[in-house]
């Protein structure tokens, strides 16, 4: 019998979602990517040029003056925030793979609960609970610690960016975690009992049988939090401070400028972005073909 | 020692679980709170009164709905047909279709954006309904065909040759057998769909420009300026949809692993 008859051919079937995707993200990124160029604007003196290019990473304006300290600083965020959270997810989920049966499914339940709070709430969160008037230093003021809100350090929109750190290491801690999960549930145990069998201490389980069995899994689940981190907009406009900002609040604040120059530059820099987290998102890729 | 150790990162995870909503349930519901003090002095529900006698709040929260429900119920319907070729056809292009859904979800949304801002200014479609529920839907309908051609990987369609061997019509076999075998997976889908447009701030931002004020834009204005009592009853507001859906899904979630890769 043929199958294939009592059904519509595979691209009429495709044709709605691929126009839609087609003509909003393609002609979208077109049609950012003729604005960098300093055609399609919509100004006067349109003409093919690679002026804002010029002026982001080599320039002298505000544009050029910030781009490579804010490239810094947002991957010093996303490299640390990720480092963390590998580290961080790998072990709660050795953990909680240890402890099947009772009480699994609330743990598992544990680590879904952050899905519930958007990225932005979370930042909201962290705002009410670490600022200098916040919860936490109403804690430490009542038990005798400190005596004003000045006295408590400052956590949220400082120099360093803790704030935005420790907002998405508590974020991604859990998603790793059940990324490694997976992996450990699916395979592991008969491994590691016959690793036991055969003599091997705990240490030796761990770095010869478990961490190369998740490493692919944890590697490019790493590497999509570091494009995502490396790519957010909300947290950072949240919890950062003036200087130095990530490249997402960099890039919007010169798009959004009413001089219609600087949004070709915004553009540039959202284009950075974009070459960093693709290059990220290929490298990660490979790991999951790896996985099979 | 070793059960103490499990007990403590045990009571951590729990702490985690309930301890955000009881943090903005503080804030929430507090009248007076001066500086040292680890509870308000005063208990309130004003800060929600206030929120729902606000007409910019109930304007917010209902263009909210809206915009969530036509985007998650259009990306269902575009996404089936795709998702069921994806999920049970091999045919020649197949991986160049799965590559286009494939890019809008690695693409960050702040580039995607920006060209769009311009396209649909041209197009007279920036600050519109139309305009953000159209952005929204870059991110919801890739995310919406993977989850669905997954579903349909797994799917047997013989089940659907023997209802019309049995005389079923086409109408009848589609929603007597398709429907009902991909139910609970479409409504999960449906679901997550929603809560990425309803927590979308970046795409409405840029294409609403200001004029069309979803929750997440109060919410940021709010956190720039308002008290933060004020600022806790919103966001209250704003996670009770995503709180609802993952507490319904979480047996679903569970099965699932880790299906949800989007983050939002």
């Amino acid at each position: 019998m043929n199958k294939q008859s009592n059904f519509s051919p595979p691209w009429l079937s495709l044709a709605p979602a691929i126009a839609i995707i087609g003509l909003l993200f393609g002609v979208s990124v077109l049609y950012g990517l003729a604005q960098s160029f300093g055609i399609l604007t919509g100004t006067e003196q349109e003409a093919l040029n690679l002026d804002a290019y010029r002026n982001v990473f080599a320039g002298q304006g505000p544009a050029g003056r910030e781009f490579w300290s804010s490239f810094g600083f947002s991957l010093w965020i996303a490299g640390i925030s990720t480092f963390v959270s590998a580290i961080g997810g790998f072990f709660v989920a050795v953990w909680l793979n240890g402890r099947r049966g009772r009480g699994s499914r609330g743990d598992t339940l544990a680590l879904n609960w952050n899905l519930a709070f958007p990225h932005l709430v979370w930042a909201i969160g962290l705002l009410l609970f670490f600022s200098q008037s916040g919860l936490l230093a109403r804690i430490l003021a009542s038990m005798g610690i400190i005596q004003t809100p000045s006295q408590f350090p400052v956590l949220v929109r400082d120099r360093l960016g803790i704030g935005i750190i420790v907002d998405y290491i508590s974020k991604e801690i859990p998603f790793l975690a059940l990324i490694v999960l997976a992996v450990l549930r699916s395979q592991a145990e008969n491994f590691e009992v016959v690793a036991e069998n055969l003599g091997a201490s705990r240490w030796q389980r761990l770095r010869y049988v478990t961490i190369p069995q998740v490493l692919p899994s944890l590697l490019s689940g790493s590497l999509l939090v570091f494009a995502f981190v490396f790519s957010a907009y909300e947290v950072p406009a949240l919890l950062g401070v003036r200087y130095p900002r990530m490249l997402p609040v960099l890039a919007l604040e010169f798009f959004t400028n009413p001089d219609l120059n600087s949004r070709a530059e915004g553009m540039v820099i959202s284009l950075a972005i974009t070459v960093v987290v693709m290059i990220i998102a290929a490298i990660s890729i490979k790991f999951e073909k790896k996985i099979g | 020692m070793k059960k103490i150790l499990n007990a403590a990162i045990r009571f951590f995870l729990y702490l985690v679980l309930i301890a955000p909503l009881l943090l903005f349930g503080v804030y929430a519901f507090s009248e007076r709170w001066f500086f040292p003090d680890v509870l308000p002095s005063t208990w309130s529900t004003a800060p929600f009164l206030r929120l729902f006698s606000d007409p910019k709040t109930v304007g917010g929260l209902l263009t909210s709905i809206g915009i969530a429900l036509v985007v998650s119920l259009f990306s269902l319907i575009v996404a089936f047909p795709a998702a069921r070729t994806l999920g049970l056809r091999r045919f020649p292009g197949r991986q160049f279709a799965w590559l286009l859904f494939f890019l809008p979800t690695v693409v960050p949304p702040l580039a995607v954006g920006m060209g769009m801002n311009i396209l649909f200014l041209r197009l007279d479609l920036a600050g519109s309904f139309v305009g953000v529920i159209l952005s929204h839907l870059v991110p919801t309908l890739p995310y919406t065909i993977f989850t669905l051609s997954g579903l349909f990987a797994n799917y047997d369609e013989n089940y659907e040759y023997q209802a019309i061997v049995l005389g079923a019509s086409k109408r009848r076999t589609f929603f007597n057998v398709t429907l009902r075998l991909v139910f609970p997976g479409l409504i999960v889908a449906g679901l997550f769909a929603f809560l990425i447009s309803w927590s979308q701030y970046l795409l409405t931002l840029l294409i609403g420009g200001g004029k069309v004020l979803t929750l997440p834009m109060l919410l940021f204005s709010a956190v720039s300026g308002g008290n933060p009592s004020t600022i806790a009853a919103l966001s209250l507001l704003f996670i009770a949809p995503p709180v609802l859906v993952i507490a319904l899904t979480a047996r679903q979630l569970n099965q699932h692993g880790n299906a949800i890769k989007e983050q939002y």
